[in-house]
């Protein structure tokens, strides 16, 4: 099957006045089957949200792709021209953002804040986009849609805010959702509501989904593939069960055992200490050589330090860069 | 186990609010009671909007309740007088949920951890400062980062900041509103052993503030589950998680997100 999306060898980087220039993502490659969802997993700092705005090159004015490709429908994204960009954002390839808060426009209506979304890449009549607006809508909030529609995001609850997104997002039918931390914010009762919304919206118009963050349990029994970032390179990436259930990379196993576990009710087991990574993968703590995990990882050898680890096939999609397996 | 904290039928209402709000305000706490022993830690769970936020500013004396008791250390701090509760703020210290937003990222990390000892006038500069460095030293900051802005500390860095500036006034209870949910998971374990050892050494007496079920029950000997402004249920967390009663608690606990090596206990049993 022929992929939607496709990223090759993406390097990305910031300028800033100390540094000349500071590479945020180095060589990351996947591809995206139309209809999957492929949860995308790494600390902050790990390159995730530069990857969700450097597809639909969004990055902020001091980001730069230094290299690589975004091939989508035939078409390198990252050479496109400008106005040929403008018809894919929103309307082929939606990204949601993590604040609810901060993404909808405080003194505009819901309902509205969707229209304009349809009305810039639509050019049909007022009274059509009213009519799609509300089947959006429907499609989202089962109850109480004329209310929500004309409610302003602050009259709305966390989880409303976020269908509101949604809604903005699938308003114009794309093919890939990229959502960024969507329910970070939410509590766990609406955070599964959300999910669910993305499983039902997955199913009934086909989106593939690039989903981001940064709690792996959130992935779990949700995505089909999970991709695994850590400094800004693809550590692991393979079939959500295989990795989330036998993680390869030391990292990818270290950060799953950091998790406390909802042990019901060993009273022994809790108030222990929770087996940690140690440091930080801040940009200046890491190596200048070799693998970037290294200092942090606990089966690290002497050739970790000198050469940087490829990536090494271990199933059929199952892919991780370690010294530690061989092809 | 003596008490340190107990709290009888706390009730705060908000005043409507001019134009939105419903004309009779907004019941955020409605009768909560509950007990905290000295050197334990008590979670405080519930959705968003069930209070939980509310009645922990209550207790760190931020919000004056509209009715009920809360006692501390044989004082009543619901009908006390503002020039008390200025002595008993720095007993009972708040952590608030986002440390990029809650520490000035132009001030020096010293100027942050010292700033409450400069508020109270107690200590002169130089003790002031060697206070600071050895909770700086404590909380794993280490003290030659003094002098740098706030700004270039990681999330994890920066929640360890929040704790030590917390911790300079050497409060007996330390509220933590939501202190981990901003951090990534192998950050949240290692604030989380934190957290722990200090209670260890110090005696010091937690109440937890979170949606997170697991990482409560992790931390916590007790958990008290909100709902709409009341305490649903209240038990020891083995319990809650063996066997939670109320069905808002059963609906936090079938929500939570786990890996699938670690099995799901049954939410109804």
């Amino acid at each position: 099957m022929a992929s939607v999306l496709e990223i090759q060898n993406l390097h990305v980087s910031y300028f800033s006045r100390e540094v000349r220039s500071r590479p945020v993502l180095s060589g990351v490659s996947f591809d995206l089957m139309p209809g999957e969802i492929l949860g995308v997993l790494g600390e902050s700092g790990a390159g995730k949200s530069t990857l969700a705005t450097s597809v639909l090159r969004l990055l902020p004015s001091n980001g730069h792709i230094a290299n690589g490709a975004v091939l989508f429908e035939g078409k390198n994204l990252l050479q496109i021209h400008p106005e040929g960009l403008r018809q894919i954002r929103g309307a082929r390839i939606a990204l949601i953002f993590q604040e609810p808060s901060l993404a909808l426009h405080p003194t505009i209506r819901v309902g509205e804040q969707v229209r304009q979304v349809l009305a810039a890449h639509q050019s049909s009549k007022d009274n059509d986009l009213k009519e799609r607006t509300r089947e959006v809508f429907i499609q989202l909030f089962s109850q109480d849609t004329d209310r929500i529609m004309r409610s302003y995001p602050h009259q709305l609850s966390g989880g409303q805010r976020q269908r509101a997104l949604i809604a903005q997002a699938i308003a114009c039918n794309p093919s890939v959702v990229i959502a960024d931390e969507p329910t970070a914010a939410l509590d766990p009762v609406t955070q599964l509501e959300i999910i669910d919304v993305f499983r039902s919206l997955r199913k009934k118009l086909g989106l593939a989904m690039i989903f981001i963050t940064h709690n792996p349990a959130l992935l779990s029994g949700f995505a089909d593939r999970i991709l695994i970032l850590y400094a800004g390179q693809v550590v692991e990436c393979g079939p959500a069960d295989t990795v989330l259930r036998s993680p390869k990379h030391p990292y990818t196993s270290a950060l799953f055992e950091s998790l406390p576990a909802l042990s019901g009710g060993n009273e022994k087991k809790s108030k222990d200490k929770l087996p940690v990574i140690p440091g930080n993968s801040l940009a200046s703590s890491l190596p200048r050589k070799g693998c970037s995990f290294e200092p942090r990882c606990s089966l690290h050898m002497d050739v970790c330090r000198e050469l940087e680890p490829a990536l090494v096939k271990l199933g059929a999609a199952h892919i991780v860069s370690c010294f530690k397996y061989k092809e | 186990m003596e008490h340190i904290l107990k709290v009888e039928n706390l009730v705060k209402r908000y005043a409507k609010q001019h134009f939105a709000g419903t004309p009779q305000g907004f019941l955020a706490l409605d009768g909560v009671s509950f007990t905290v022993s000295a050197g334990t830690t008590l979670a405080v769970v519930g959705e968003s909007g069930s209070g939980k936020s509310t009645l922990g500013s209550c207790i760190a004396c931020l919000e004056t309740p509209t009715a009920g008791n809360l006692w501390f250390e044989g004082r009543n701090l619901a009908h006390a007088a503002e020039a008390d509760l200025r002595k008993i703020r720095p007993q009972i210290q708040l952590i608030f949920p986002d440390p990029a937003s809650a520490l000035n990222p132009r001030w020096s990390i010293l100027d942050i951890a010292v700033e409450p000892l400069l508020l109270q006038g107690k200590l002169r500069r130089k003790d002031r400062n060697m206070r600071a460095c050895s909770l700086l030293e404590r909380v794993g900051l280490s003290a030659d980062m003094a002098e740098r802005p706030a700004a270039e500390l990681s999330g994890g860095q920066r929640q360890r900041l929040a704790i030590a500036r917390a911790l300079t006034l050497e409060p007996k209870i330390l509220i933590l509103d939501e202190a981990l949910s901003a951090l990534d998971c192998s950050v949240q374990a290692q604030i989380a052993n934190l957290l722990l050892e200090l209670q260890n050494r110090l005696g010091m007496t937690f109440l937890f503030i979170t949606h997170d079920l697991t990482m409560a029950a992790h931390l916590a000997d007790e958990i008290a589950v909100m709902s709409h402004g009341q305490i649903v249920e209240q038990g020891s967390s083995s319990r809650i998680m063996r066997s939670p009663a109320h069905g808002a608690t059963q609906q936090l606990l079938s929500a939570v997100p786990q890996l699938p090596h670690a099995p799901r206990p049954a939410a109804n049993r």
